[in-house]
């Protein structure tokens, strides 16, 4: 079949490695669209880190990582709001303050344990050449979860992103779907421990969704270029890290961002190439 | 803009005794208000004056502080299907990829629901709302691609689309030109025909005068009633603060108003 294909066609744990990075990018994909439309990129990083010490404390008393997770990010989103309802901070100094905790938290936990510090690596970074073929089930689960809920909250995710209050007086509480969103959020950042680890899961949320956001100009095919530009990522950088045996999940999110780049770069040729056709008076961007 | 009201409509909005304002602190007390079906009803006042805050109150983005208010027989957001509300700044950010036709199209929601998929009458309701502020050709153009006044069209379409009983407007000729106004103004003597009432705060005291009722606000109800008795030069005074005689010989009589947050009251007499 050639050199591109046959690393996964003759090993099964590459191959389970690609399955389980394409459904990453298509949760990730969905949910960093809404990342991206609605600024809730620094969330998602407090997520990324505040799962930490849940996995921790899982691991350390034996219980399965996931559940870890699931606290850690729900004591995350719980904190953020009673600070923000407490106090007059907005939400990014609350963000900011509490993930660096949680992280710190994390390594005092982590420390606590010499067995398992090369463990903490393992859920920053993931260990998506280890991936299970539980694991791969387990992400199934989540993609299909995700998309099923955007596709339902379709609309009030949609009227949330042009303006919350919108989305209030047209009978679409925003609170209530801000909150879904935020779940899916952490579901996406939880269950990929797994697979791309917490801390690259962001990588695969903002940039096939961001360069999805420079290119298209409807939600369903921003969602669409990002899950293109995820799976094509997951299997470049799968086949880079193969062929040239440097780490897996880093270089797919590496080439993620790469391909962000040149998508901003080929629009602002094309932008600037559209303003030069115009008459030299009219200005650069705008109606005309 | 008068149109006759058939006494068994039941009133769009009825506010006893209403303060409204932000964290149960009070802004604009004791307002008593009815506005029925087929009527309009203009705000008008300073930045500042309470204008948004009872518009916001209305439309269920705000609870009340005291007093009692019914919109469209229910509490205030409880109606969602019948009422539009277009606010005076968009939250959308410019990285929103959308075009102009599906901003319309949110019109239709509240009706469909989550997951109602619209039907020939919703895709001919949006049509003839964009038709109707002459922005249907521009129906695949991306919002974020749209002049100021572009886009207050297409979110005036939005809101007739929605076919609401009561329309909500927080300054709707904002950074309209004077057709996209001419546009506004006809569509919206249609809809009160059709039988909805329309709310509109507004800074143009001309077009205020059109209304049938219109509530003059600083901070508290300076009057309420038909624009012709409400409108006087005193009333404006007391609620502006300070008014610049119109100089132009064609509009003798009429009052510009110069907005003006402190100070004493003052009225500015410009030769013509």
């Amino acid at each position: 079949m050639g050199p591109l294909l046959d690393p996964f066609l003759q090993n099964e744990f590459l191959m389970r490695a690609l399955v389980a990075g394409v459904l990453v990018s298509i949760a990730c994909a969905v949910v960093g669209t809404f990342v991206v439309l609605r600024g809730l990129a620094f969330i998602g990083d407090a997520l990324a880190h505040g799962v930490l010490p849940g996995i921790a404390a899982a691991l350390l008393l034996g219980l399965p990582g996931i559940l870890g997770a699931a606290a850690g990010a729900l004591a995350m989103i719980g904190g953020v709001g009673f600070i923000t309802r407490k106090s007059r901070l907005s939400s990014d100094t609350a963000i900011g303050l509490l993930f660096v905790a949680m992280l710190a938290l994390g390594v005092v936990i982590v420390s606590r344990s010499s067995s398992f510090a090369g463990d903490l690596i393992g859920i920053l970074f993931g260990q998506i050449l280890g991936t299970s073929l539980e694991n791969v089930a387990i992400q199934a689960v989540a993609t299909a979860v995700v998309v099923i809920t955007a596709v339902v909250c379709a609309r009030p995710f949609l009227l949330l992103s042009f303006d919350p209050e919108q989305a209030d007086v047209a009978g679409f509480p925003s609170r209530r779907y801000h909150a879904i969103m935020l779940v899916l959020i952490a579901l996406t950042v939880i269950v990929s421990f797994q697979t791309v680890g917490t801390l690259l899961v962001f990588g695969m949320l903002l940039a096939p969704a961001g360069a999805g956001a420079l290119l298209a100009h409807r939600v369903p095919v921003m969602m669409a270029i990002g899950a293109l530009i995820g799976a094509a990522s997951s299997y470049l950088g799968l086949l880079l890290s193969y062929s040239f045996d440097v780490a897996a999940g880093a270089t797919m999110v590496l080439v993620a961002t790469g391909f962000f780049f040149v998508v901003l770069a080929a629009t602002n040729i094309r932008d600037r190439l559209t303003a030069g056709a115009r008459e030299p008076d009219a200005p650069a961007s705008g109606p005309s | 803009m008068n149109a006759p009201r058939p006494a068994s409509e039941p009133a769009a909005i009825a506010a006893r005794d209403l303060s409204v304002g932000y964290g149960g602190v009070p802004l604009v007390p004791g307002i008593d208000l009815v506005v029925p079906a087929r009527s309009s009803l203009a705000l008008v006042g300073t930045n500042g004056s309470g204008k948004s805050t009872l518009l916001r109150t209305l439309v269920g983005l705000l609870p009340f502080v005291a007093g009692s208010l019914v919109v469209l027989g229910a509490r205030p957001g409880g109606a969602p299907r019948h009422l539009a509300y277009l606010a005076q700044f968009h939250a959308s950010g410019f990285v929103l990829p959308l075009r102009a036709i599906e901003v319309v199209r949110m019109a239709r929601y509240p009706e469909r629901g989550l997951l109602g998929r619209l039907r020939g009458e919703d895709h001919d309701l949006v049509g003839w709302a964009m038709e109707t502020m002459g922005v249907a050709d521009l129906a695949g153009s991306p919002l974020r691609s749209l002049s100021g006044g572009q886009q207050q069209r297409v979110y005036l379409a939005q809101a007739l689309a929605r076919r609401a009983d009561l329309i909500v407007l927080d300054e709707p000729t904002a950074g309209l030109d004077a057709g996209g106004r001419e546009r506004y103004l006809e569509a919206f003597a249609g809809e009160l025909a059709r039988g909805a009432a329309i709310v509109t705060a507004t800074h143009d005291i001309g077009e205020a005068a059109e209304y049938d009722q219109v509530l003059l606000l600083a901070r508290r109800v300076v009057a309420l009633g038909p624009g012709a008795e409400v409108l006087t030069a005193d009333r404006l005074l007391e609620t502006f603060g300070i008014l610049v005689r119109d100089p132009h010989e064609e509009h003798r009589g009429r009052f510009v108003v110069a907005e003006r947050a402190h100070g004493a009251p003052q009225v500015v007499d410009v030769g013509p």
